[in-house]
């Protein structure tokens, strides 16, 4: 009941959007990615995608506006949790953790000038702009909610997916190749999470949000890399067996081939 | 070489995986021992996570203390009887161990459980062995030979009942510190990602007055079955064995086991011993200095599944 509720008012609400903002939105978002399906092969060790688009202007468009813009790719959602350590009867042991709840696994923010510049806070908060306003839901005991970016587990947890390349923020990866068309790079780490990653673009003019469109890539396992993974997974038993052939036939070969007599 | 590991999902280099599994081969072939304690700690630093590591290292174990048990059985120095009686308490160890394994990960405690077994073990035995080591050869320097086996000092042990006679190894011991061992070595051999040789061998030296002919072999073969079966168990169970990686250790590990083997016969057992020692107490203070300095990282972020 709840969920067919909740959908039903947050679908009349973008259906109000949609009809408030018909007249005004002007612009249109043409986008595109360079490859929508990424696979990972054994000799993969992460690649750059590119994002190509352009602002599509009609009669009713204000000439001379300038453009901002700001996209979001995230990564297939998993829980995640958080540990800190802390000097227990005199050893660092993990004490303290928090759980993060259906985060991103990947996300980069690219913009093509710092967000602050491009929108006043209310709206970065609202359009969820920069790593500072992600929602990232914690289970805070009974609770599930954001903090406060200051947070230490929060932004330990953002420092070290980003330490993996796996997080990632840049307020210049953006580029306006010409006042409509815009360009800017995905790049994918080689320890990449595997799934569907979405890609939102934003469009904001004199700070406020303009239009936004969406568009999606996918990173799969092809060929043997997938056919190991889901074999581990949906077959164990078999899984094991010939992983313990392949140990007692290596050992067997080695002792042959280095025989002495 | 860069190559992307399906399990471990991270792309690592071939070489620096085979060179990984040569070296650990080599220290295994010259002592007779698994030389998982070295394997995983090294895994975990390339960047390969402690539980795949653990899992991995088990199938890379079996590998190489397969083809030491062939060489061992054509000189006849394994015991069958005897390693069927330590398989038995071996099974149920492993069994326990992968339980509490996957148990223990669920906490988010098992990288300290991992840690201070490693330093309670490796320093304690390794500090037990240098010592032992140490005393013999300067009582060989001496020219006083080496007591292997103290005739006549049966202790507690020998009192048990259940007796067997275990013909190839000359004994006659009650099967239950037989099963007891087996126990320890197989639960924390899961547990840790080893093969326990380095602690099975002393205890079937000076525990069951295992004479050192049939020591090592029968081992092995201990060795070689609860590593299967760790592997087996950890494929069902966590899923979390890759095959791709532990077949780059295996090819490594077996050959270096081989030039190790070779090199191992040329130093004397007494200076061997205290080699030994000295690498698994040098193993055991590194992690005790991980676990006392304060690290240059508080926070561990890990996934916990419900990916979408």
């Amino acid at each position: 009941m709840m969920t067919r509720r909740a959908f039903a008012i947050s679908s009349a609400l973008v259906l109000a959007a949609t009809l408030a903002a018909g007249p005004a939105r002007a612009e249109k978002l043409i986008v595109s990615v360079s490859n929508h399906r990424v696979t990972v092969t054994p000799n993969y060790s992460g690649e750059e995608l590119v994002l190509f688009g352009s602002v599509e202007k009609d009669a009713s468009t204000p000439a001379n506006r300038n453009y901002d813009l700001v996209v979001t790719v995230s990564g297939p959602r998993a829980d995640m949790v958080t540990r800190r350590k802390e000097r227990r009867f005199g050893i660092w042991i993990n004490t303290d953790s928090r759980q993060f709840l259906q985060v991103p696994t990947y996300l980069a923010i690219f913009s093509n000038r710092p967000i602050d510049a491009i929108a006043p806070p209310e709206v970065q908060r609202r359009q969820q702009l920069g790593m500072n306003n992600v929602v990232l839901t914690q289970r805070v005991g009974p609770d599930y909610a954001d903090v406060v970016p200051s947070d230490p587990f929060r932004s330990a947890f953002v420092r070290l997916r980003s330490q993996h390349g796996l997080y990632r923020e840049s307020s210049s990866a953006v580029t306006f190749l010409t006042p409509t068309l815009f360009r800017t790079g995905i790049p994918l780490p080689g320890e990449v999470p595997i799934g569907t990653y979405t890609v939102d673009i934003k469009l904001f003019s004199d700070g406020q949000l303009v239009t936004r469109t969406e568009t999606a890539f996918e990173i799969v396992k092809v060929g043997f890399e997938q056919f190991v993974a889901s074999s581990s997974r949906q077959n164990g038993f078999a899984y094991g067996l010939a992983t313990v052939a392949m140990a007692l036939m290596t050992g067997w070969m080695a002792s042959i081939v280095f025989r002495k007599d | 070489m860069q190559l992307f590991l399906p399990i471990a999902d991270i792309p690592v280099n071939v070489f620096l995986i085979l060179a990984m599994g040569a070296a650990v081969g080599f220290v295994s072939g010259m002592f007779g021992i698994g030389g998982g304690f070295l394997m995983t700690p090294l895994l975990i630093f390339v960047g390969i996570s402690p539980a795949v590591a653990v899992a991995s290292v088990s199938s890379h174990i079996a590998a190489s203390s397969m083809s030491g048990a062939i060489s061992y059985w054509r000189r006849r120095s394994i015991d069958p009887a005897l390693a069927a009686v330590l398989l038995t308490g071996g099974s149920i160890g492993t069994l326990l161990g992968v339980t509490t394994f996957t148990w223990l990960r669920s906490l988010g405690q098992l990288d300290l459980l991992i840690a201070l077994s490693y330093v309670i073990l490796l320093t304690s035995v390794g500090g037990l062995m240098f010592w032992e080591g140490l005393r013999a050869m300067l009582r060989a320097n001496r020219g006083k030979p080496v007591p292997m086996r103290r005739s006549g000092s049966h202790g507690w042990i020998h009192g048990l009942p259940l007796k067997v006679r275990f013909k190839r190894s000359k004994i006659y011991l009650s099967v239950i510190p037989v099963v007891v061992v087996g126990f320890v070595i197989g639960f924390i051999g899961a547990i840790m990602g080893i093969g326990g040789g380095f602690i099975l061998v002393p205890l079937m030296i000076y525990v069951l007055r295992v004479p050192t002919s049939t020591v090592i072999g029968t081992s092995m073969v201990l060795t070689l079955v609860t590593m299967l079966f760790a592997t087996m168990l950890h494929a069902m169970t966590n899923h979390l064995v890759d095959a791709v990686l532990a077949l780059i250790l295996m090819v490594g590990g077996v050959t270096g086991a081989q030039f190790g083997a070779r090199a191992g016969q040329k130093i004397r057992g007494e200076n061997l011993r205290l080699l030994l020692g000295l690498l698994v107490l040098a193993v055991g203070v590194r992690f005790a200095f991980e676990l006392g300095i304060k690290p240059t990282e508080l926070f561990t972020v890990r996934e916990t599944g419900g990916g979408t």
